[in-house]
C-alpha cells in the first residue's frame, strides 16, 4: 500500500485517499466554443506517462481536499506532493501543462 | 515444423524424448520487413501469424523487449467467454471464441481450452436486471447465455454459499460455451506456427524510437538491436501502447494500471467451472494443476511496474472466502501483476491511426486473454488492407470524438 504525504494532513495510507488521474488537464473554458477535437483530448486523450507523473489525488477520508502529486511510475516512488493551482516542483518547462 | 501427433508423441518416448528441437527459430534482426508487429504476446504473435498464413505477406517481424508470452498473455486468468452487452462487443469476442474452438486444431498446438462454463453472480436487483439484460441481449446476437436460479447456480458449482454471505447469491447468468484456455500455450502455439511461416520472432529488442518519412508515414524503427525498415508497423504493446504511440506523435485514449491474481497450493478437483462476482469483485477456476486461480481488481492509480498493493489481493481473497467456505484454510503461493491499458469505454481500439502504415490494437483493459485469435485475426486484416474488417470497424480511436463509444464500462463496470 502506498503512503501518501498529504500537504494539508500529512503522511497517511492511500486507502484514505482517491485517485484523480494526470493533473493539470484544464478544461476549456467555454466547451460550445471549442472543436470536437479538442473537447476529446480534454475528455479522453491522457500522457499515461511512464516515468515521473504529475497527478491528482484527493483525501477523501481525511481533509477532504485535491491535490497534486509527483510519482514515477515506474517505481511508484512519490517525488513530492504540491497545492492544487501550483505548477510542478522541478519538472522542466513543457513537460507538464500549468494550470491557468 | 515438428508435426505432434498421437504417433510422434509415441517416437519420441520411445527414445527417450531426446529428439525435440525448439519450436521456433531464435530470429536476429533483419534490415527490412513488409511489416513489423511490435509486442511479443498472445495478441501480437497471433497477428503475425494470420498476415503469414491469411494475407500471405511477405517478410514479417514481431519484436518483443521482453520474452514472447511474459507480459499479460503470462499474466492473465486465462477466462475465455463472449456474453458481452453491446452489439459489437458481442461479435468481436464470439468471433474470437469461434476462432478458440478450433484453434488447436489450426495451429497443431494443445491450447487446453476447457469451455468448462462461466458463471456470473448476481448479488444485488441492479446486477438481477443487469444481468438478464445481457442474457436477452447475446441471446438476439445468437451468444450463448442463460439465467440460473441461486439453487440452479449452487448445483452448477456445488462449493458456492448462496445464503450464508453478506450479500446472497440472488441468481447467476452462466454462458456455457465459456471457460479456460492454456494462456503459455496459446502464445507458444501461434509462435511456432508463424515461425514456420517464415516470421521472425525478435525478442530482448526494444523499439526506441518510430522514424517517418516526409509525408508523415511510417519508414523505420530505431530498436535497441539496430535500425529495421518497414512500411506497415503494428502496435499490440498492452500497457506500454502509450510509450509506443508517443513515438509517432499519435496520443490515445489509455491509462496503464496493475491487475493482479493469485494462485492458491494445487488442491485436487473441486472447482468444475468458472465463477466471477462483478459486485464482490472476485474470479476464480481450478487450473489443470489444482491451483485455484483467483484473480483481483486494478490498482487505484496508474503504474507501470507489474506490481500492486497487497489489499488489492485481500480484498479479493475476502470475497472468496465467502463465496465458498471451503477454501478459507487454502494457503496462498504466488500473486503477481501486469499492466493493462483502459480506455474510458472498457472496449479496444482496433484500429488504423493518424499515421499512414500505423496500426494499433490496444485497450483490451481487464480482458484481452479471451479476445487473443480474434483481436488477432480482425488486426491481420485490418494492417493487411489498410482497412479494417467488418468485426472491428467500430472499434477506432476515432469513436471517443464522434461520441461513438461502445460503453462495455457502463455495461460491466469492473474488471472483466
Amino acid at each position: 500500500m502506498l503512503l501518501i504525504n498529504c500537504p494539508y494532513c500529512g503522511t497517511r495510507p492511500e486507502l484514505e485517499f482517491v485517485y484523480g488521474g494526470q493533473a493539470h488537464v484544464a478544461r476549456p473554458p467555454d466547451p460550445s466554443a471549442v472543436a470536437a477535437q479538442a473537447w476529446t483530448e480534454f475528455l479522453y486523450m491522457r500522457d499515461n506517462i511512464r516515468g515521473v507523473h504529475a497527478e491528482r489525488w484527493r483525501h477523501t477520508h481525511g481533509c477532504g481536499r485535491f491535490f497534486n502529486a509527483l510519482r514515477d511510475t515506474t517505481s511508484d516512488r512519490f517525488i513530492a506532493t504540491y497545492h492544487s493551482g501550483e505548477t510542478a516542483p522541478g519538472a522542466p518547462a513543457g513537460d507538464v501543462t500549468a494550470t491557468p | 515444423m515438428q508435426r505432434f501427433s498421437a504417433l510422434s508423441l509415441l517416437r519420441h518416448a520411445l527414445t527417450g524424448h531426446r529428439g525435440w528441437r525448439p519450436q521456433w527459430r531464435r530470429a536476429a534482426p533483419a534490415d527490412a520487413y513488409d511489416a513489423v508487429i511490435i509486442g511479443g504476446g498472445g495478441h501480437g504473435l497471433g497477428t503475425a501469424y494470420y498476415l503469414a498464413s491469411e494475407h500471405r505477406l511477405g517478410r514479417i517481424a514481431v519484436l518483443e523487449k521482453g520474452w514472447i508470452g511474459g507480459g499479460n498473455t503470462g499474466r492473465n486468468t486465462t477466462i475465455i467467454r463472449s456474453n458481452y452487452l453491446f452489439d459489437e462487443s458481442a461479435a468481436l469476442y464470439d468471433h474470437s471464441l469461434k476462432l478458440w474452438e478450433h484453434l488447436s486444431q489450426a495451429l497443431n498446438y494443445n491450447v487446453m481450452l476447457s469451455q468448462r462454463g462461466v458463471l456470473m453472480l448476481a448479488h444485488t436487483v441492479h446486477d438481477v436486471q443487469v444481468f438478464k439484460r445481457h442474457v436477452h441481449a447475446n441471446r438476439a446476437n445468437g451468444v450463448d447465455n442463460e439465467w440460473l436460479s441461486p439453487e440452479e447456480a449452487r448445483r452448477f458449482c456445488p462449493p458456492l454459499n448462496i445464503h450464508d454471505i453478506r450479500y446472497p447469491v440472488l441468481g447467476a447468468a452462466l454462458q456455457r460455451r465459456a471457460g479456460t484456455a492454456r494462456h503459455d500455450a496459446v502464445a507458444w502455439g501461434y509462435a511456432r506456427a508463424a515461425d514456420a511461416l517464415g516470421v521472425d520472432i525478435i525478442e530482448n529488442c526494444e523499439v526506441t524510437a518510430i522514424q517517418r518519412n516526409a509525408q508523415g508515414a511510417v519508414e523505420s524503427l530505431q530498436t535497441t538491436r539496430g535500425l529495421i525498415r518497414t512500411p506497415r508497423v503494428g502496435v499490440a504493446a498492452a500497457g506500454n501502447t502509450s510509450v509506443i504511440m508517443r513515438m509517432a506523435g499519435v496520443r490515445v485514449p489509455l491509462e496503464s494500471y496493475p491487475l493482479q491474481a493469485l494462485v492458491s497450493e494445487p488442491v485436487k478437483p473441486v472447482f468444475p467451472c468458472v465463477v466471477m462476482s462483478n459486485t464482490m469483485h472476485a474470479y476464480i477456476s481450478q487450473s489443470d494443476k489444482g491451483e485455484l486461480v483467483i484473480g483481483a481488481g486494478t490498482d487505484a492509480y496508474t503504474s507501470y511496474t507489474q506490481r500492486g498493493g497487497l489489499h488489492i489481493n485481500a480484498q479479493a481473497l475476502e470475497a472468496i472466502c465467502e463465496l465458498f467456505p471451503i477454501f478459507r484454510r487454502l494457503r496462498m503461493l504466488r500473486n503477481w501483476g501486469g499492466v493493462v491499458d483502459l480506455t474510458p469505454d472498457r472496449s479496444p481500439i482496433i484500429a488504423r491511426t493518424p499515421v499512414p502504415g500505423l496500426y494499433v490494437n490496444c485497450g483490451w483493459g481487464t480482458g484481452g486473454f479471451k479476445a487473443t485469435p480474434g483481436s488477432a485475426h480482425v488486426f491481420a486484416w485490418t494492417i493487411a488492407r489498410d482497412e479494417p474488417h467488418p468485426i472491428n470497424a467500430p472499434f477506432t480511436i476515432e469513436r471517443f470524438r464522434d461520441g461513438q463509444l461502445i460503453d462495455e464500462a457502463a455495461a460491466a463496470a469492473v474488471a472483466h
